[in-house]
């Protein structure tokens, strides 16, 4: 029994809910393979020969994985597991993950299990569904499990201590079904979101995109990364990226500050496994405050700033 | 062009999910039940490409319950022209769905297949991807912006990090997140009009496709619920607490 990890990456570094993943197989049991699937992603490659508790490497370099297209890097999955024979296929529950690995299943004719939290046996695994009000155990009765792994419900392994062995692997041919001709990535000073140990997220009561200026000059300070609530999101205040809950992205940090957030269940799905919950929103009766270890109702526009001082 | 819209059944997302008493599942039994919001968007989308003449022909699936065709009729009501109802009582999984998917694409040759990018009960965000796998389309998952050109399309993908364009060949498949568009309602003549829209009924067996699951459901439960509800006066107070009892700043 071998699990194979899938590595999120940009070519350049090892997305770090990597990380979390390798600690998720580890639990599975039997050794641990990382594939790192890319062009030129050597510096990749050898950050994850690094990673504590993998075993063994494997790189599959060709120019058609320059933009990392589901349908080329499923195709050198399902090409590598079958010659692996492996029994696990993991990746984080990332962008990344969740575009390529509902792929690898279907062409393994297998299920996948989506976002694991806890790892119950080689078989049983517990996901949260309905958007994290209920928590599912689920067995699998399939030769080959495929999982994604949210992050937050698994220590990172330790990015450093481990020596594994670099071995090539083929990729599979270019499938030629999509082309990447742009992208937009958002430029931020502010720590990525997933993986940053402070968390200010803004709602609709922020009022605007000029608005959540006040929220980034907090930022700065605690050195946070910047989140929104789907409100937010939909009312054009900030990108998409932005976005924690059910259907953007699951945050735990040490600190997480809501800011004009009600608290919907949706959002809350998103943040509610934070260590510290501040809460701040001018309604008393708002639902944010039942989940906050430390709630301030007032004015966001009077508070934020005077924190921001506060902490100068 | 024609474009199949598959669209799902879903608890209603203003409902508080319990949890049966023994453990079994979810309590569906008299809650209200809607259309999964990303798949109204992703009708919303076909509508809107059939209005700049692009689509000729929306063809709206759902696979499940009877009670399916409710959520046919609103699709109806919001500009598909036709339904077709995959009708069973097996529990269906992603893979299952995306087979059933599969085999409709065969009969009905759309050139485009747009669905949610994710239900929001099972929160599986799968089925899609899937059914794009077993098609051997390309995928376009994740869609905020998309544009039909032809025999191509070009489409803007949520990604991590921000948006990501591509380019793909059609027939694809496209599933759709959350900017992609603001779907209408349904009007009361368009409801009307949506009972006299032709609506189909077929098997997974008259598929040919075998829907068992790969997945038992050994239990669910409800997470350990959160203590809150802590209050702090002002700044200062809030302040102290974050500095010297939760010691995270």
């Amino acid at each position: 029994m071998a699990t194979l990890v899938l590595a999120d990456h940009n070519q350049v570094s090892l997305q770090a809910a990597t990380l979390n993943a390798v600690t998720a197989a580890q639990k599975i049991g039997g050794d641990v393979h990382v594939l790192v699937a890319g062009a030129n992603a050597q510096g990749v490659a050898q950050a994850a020969a690094r990673i504590a508790g993998v075993a063994k490497v494997l790189h599959a370099d060709a120019p058609h994985l320059a933009s990392l297209t589901a349908e080329n890097v499923a195709a050198t999955v399902v090409a590598t597991v079958r010659a692996g024979g492996y029994s696990h296929v993991l990746a984080p529950a990332t962008g990344f993950g969740k575009n390529i690995l509902p792929r690898v299943a279907a062409l393994l004719d297998v299920a996948q299990i989506s976002d694991i939290v806890v790892v119950e046996s080689a078989d049983t695994f517990v996901r949260p569904i309905y958007a994290g009000s209920v928590l599912a155990t689920v067995r699998s009765s399939d030769a080959i499990k495929v999982i994604t792994v949210r992050a937050t419900g698994f220590d990172a392994a330790a990015a450093d201590g481990g020596s594994a062995a670099i071995e090539s692997v083929p990729a599979a041919p270019d499938t030629g079904l999509s082309k990447v001709t742009g992208q937009e990535l958002s430029k931020s000073e502010r720590p990525e979101l997933t993986s940053a140990r402070i968390v200010i997220s803004g709602g609709r009561g922020v009022g605007s995109a000029e608005n959540f200026r006040l929220l980034e000059a907090l930022a700065a300070k605690l050195n946070a990364a910047l989140g929104a609530s789907r409100a937010a999101v939909d009312a054009g205040f900030v990108p998409n990226d932005y976005q924690v809950g059910q259907t953007g992205k699951i945050v735990a940090p040490d600190l997480y500050i809501a800011v004009g957030i009600s608290g919907a269940i949706q959002h809350l799905a998103g943040m509610k496994d934070s260590k510290v919950i501040v809460a701040i929103n001018k309604d008393p009766e708002a639902p944010i405050f039942q989940i906050a270890d430390y709630g301030l109702v007032g004015d966001l526009f009077q508070i934020v700033p005077e924190l921001t001082a506060a902490l100068g | 062009m024609k474009v199949l819209v598959a669209v799902k059944r879903v608890v209603d997302y203003n409902v508080k999910v319990r949890v049966k008493s023994d453990g079994s599942g979810v309590d569906t039994a008299n809650v209200k039940m809607s259309m999964n919001p990303f798949d109204e968007i992703a009708i919303e989308e076909a509508v809107r490409l059939k209005e700049k003449g692009v689509a000729t022909e929306i063809v709206a699936v759902s696979c499940g319950l009877t009670a399916c065709q409710e959520t046919l009729r609103t699709a109806l009501a919001l500009g598909a022209d036709r339904a077709i109802l995959v009708e069973t009582d097996v529990e269906l999984q992603p893979l299952a769905v995306a087979k059933l998917l599969q085999a409709l694409v065969a009969k009905e040759q759309p050139k485009l297949v747009l669905l949610g990018k994710q239900a929001i009960d099972d929160d599986a965000n799968q089925t899609g991807q899937m059914l794009s796998a077993l098609l051997g389309w390309p995928q376009a998952a994740f869609a905020s912006k998309l544009e039909p050109a032809g025999d191509r399309a070009t489409v803007k993908r949520e990604v991590d990090g921000g948006l990501e364009t591509i380019e793909i060949g059609l027939p694809a498949v496209v599933t759709a997140d959350l900017r992609l568009n603001e779907p209408r309602y349904a009007t009361l003549p368009n409801i009307m009009k949506a009972k006299k829209k032709p609506m189909e009924t077929t098997s997974p067996a008259a598929l040919g496709v075998d829907v068992t699951p790969r997945l038992a459901t050994l239990k669910v439960t409800e997470p350990p619920k959160r203590q809150g509800g802590g209050k702090v006066a002002d700044v200062a107070e809030l302040v102290a607490k974050l500095r010297n009892e939760a010691k995270v700043i």
